[in-house]
């Protein structure tokens, strides 16, 4: 078994729990709403379907597509989620964490673990627009506002993923 | 009642930008240091080995429900004019399953693959790319799923209101289960210590 990961150790999940909460809280003091991920993808994929097409208006990216690259460099969540990928890579670079490789279980395959990264993603994308946002905007912006919807988003996502997780046991071994 | 300050106008369109900026930049901070940009690290939550996703989610949700509640309190937060996310009963749970299936299969979520394809996995750029193409597909069938999605509409619904006691007293209990949770947690994880 692999002993410990390289770079230096993770911070404490509780110490990084409290400054995603205090984030939080600064963005619904400052803006009046959350963080979310899943719906500045959706501005992307839909500026991008919208330009790649002739029809005028599509409604399933109505309130997401933007006129073009400007336009999505105008929208809140994709700055966000823009920071998000910089804020990320700037941790992991001064902890010594960053490397190009394919994260898997001993045995697994490079190309299979690919496969299930890319299923599993566009399951998830599939699933976050059903419930109109992912573990940030709905579990913990929804989740922090205390929405029943977004509670019932929690509960049924970790029912499913416990269920679903004897499936791909081995895929982490 | 001062805040939310930005639709009171003390804030520009590309102030609300650079604000976005700076929470992405500490979001994403947050989430590589606590190792959520690991699909190994988020995958051992769902066998039951490592549970820093549930401790970091629950402490973050507790600390900003907490946050909220006490800025409201003390008269420095409208909390009727920050956007509570609208409840959907049907479209959630559905929606909910479905993602979790995907979650544990991807091992990643969409805000910690940006994370994970960030400091350079190729298995956290596939999720990503995979998310792209779910929501191309999603979109592209909308008309046939239009009904299903927007059904049982509740609007801005909370639980205080759906259990009928105070915003207080909901924290309380909120707390209270993070606690057990947090003790149930490590309980789990000294039972199953790593073999290495």
């Amino acid at each position: 078994m692999r002993s410990r990961p390289p770079g230096d150790p993770y911070a404490s999940p509780y110490l990084a729990g409290v400054g995603i909460g205090v984030v939080l809280t600064v963005a619904y003091v400052i803006m009046g709403h959350g963080v979310g991920v899943s719906g500045a993808l959706t501005s992307v994929v839909g500026t991008a379907a919208m330009a790649a097409s002739t029809a005028p208006t599509s409604p399933a990216w109505d309130g997401y597509a933007t006129p073009g690259v400007s336009g999505l460099l105008g929208d809140w969540f994709v700055v966000e989620v823009i920071g998000i990928t910089v804020g990320g890579l700037a941790s992991a670079a001064l902890a010594g964490r960053l490397r190009v490789e394919t994260e898997r279980g001993q045995g697994v395959g490079v190309s299979r673990r690919l496969a299930f990264a890319l299923c599993g993603g566009a399951i998830m994308g599939i699933g976050a627009r059903l419930a109109k946002g992912c573990t940030s905007g709905q579990a913990l912006t929804g989740g922090s506002l205390l929405s029943v919807g977004s509670w019932i988003f929690i509960a049924s996502a970790f029912a499913a993923a416990y269920l679903a997780a004897p499936l791909v046991r081995r895929e982490w071994r | 009642m001062s805040a939310p300050l930005y639709d009171t106008g003390a804030l520009s369109p590309g102030g609300g930008l650079a604000v976005a900026l700076a929470v992405g930049l500490a979001f994403g901070f947050l989430l590589e240091r606590a190792g959520l940009g690991s699909a190994r690290k988020l995958s051992a939550q769902f066998q039951l080995t490592d549970f820093t996703v549930l401790r970091v989610m629950f402490t973050a949700i507790a600390t900003a429900s907490l946050g909220v509640f006490w800025l409201s309190r003390f008269g420095v937060l409208d909390l009727a004019r920050v956007y509570v996310p609208e409840t959907y009963l049907l479209p959630q749970l559905a929606g909910g399953v479905v993602f979790g299936a995907g979650f544990v299969i991807a091992g990643l979520c969409p805000g910690t693959a940006c994370v994970s394809a960030a400091t350079g996995r190729r298995d956290g750029m596939a999720v990503v790319g995979g998310l792209l193409l779910g929501i191309l597909a999603y979109g592209t069938a909308h008309l046939m799923v239009e009904r299903f999605a927007s059904s049982t509409p509740r609007g801005t619904f909370t639980l205080p209101q759906l259990i009928g006691v105070s915003h207080g007293a909901t924290l309380l209990i909120l707390i209270l289960l993070a606690l057990a949770a947090f003790r149930g947690a490590e309980w789990l994880e000294s039972r199953r210590a790593p073999s290495a």
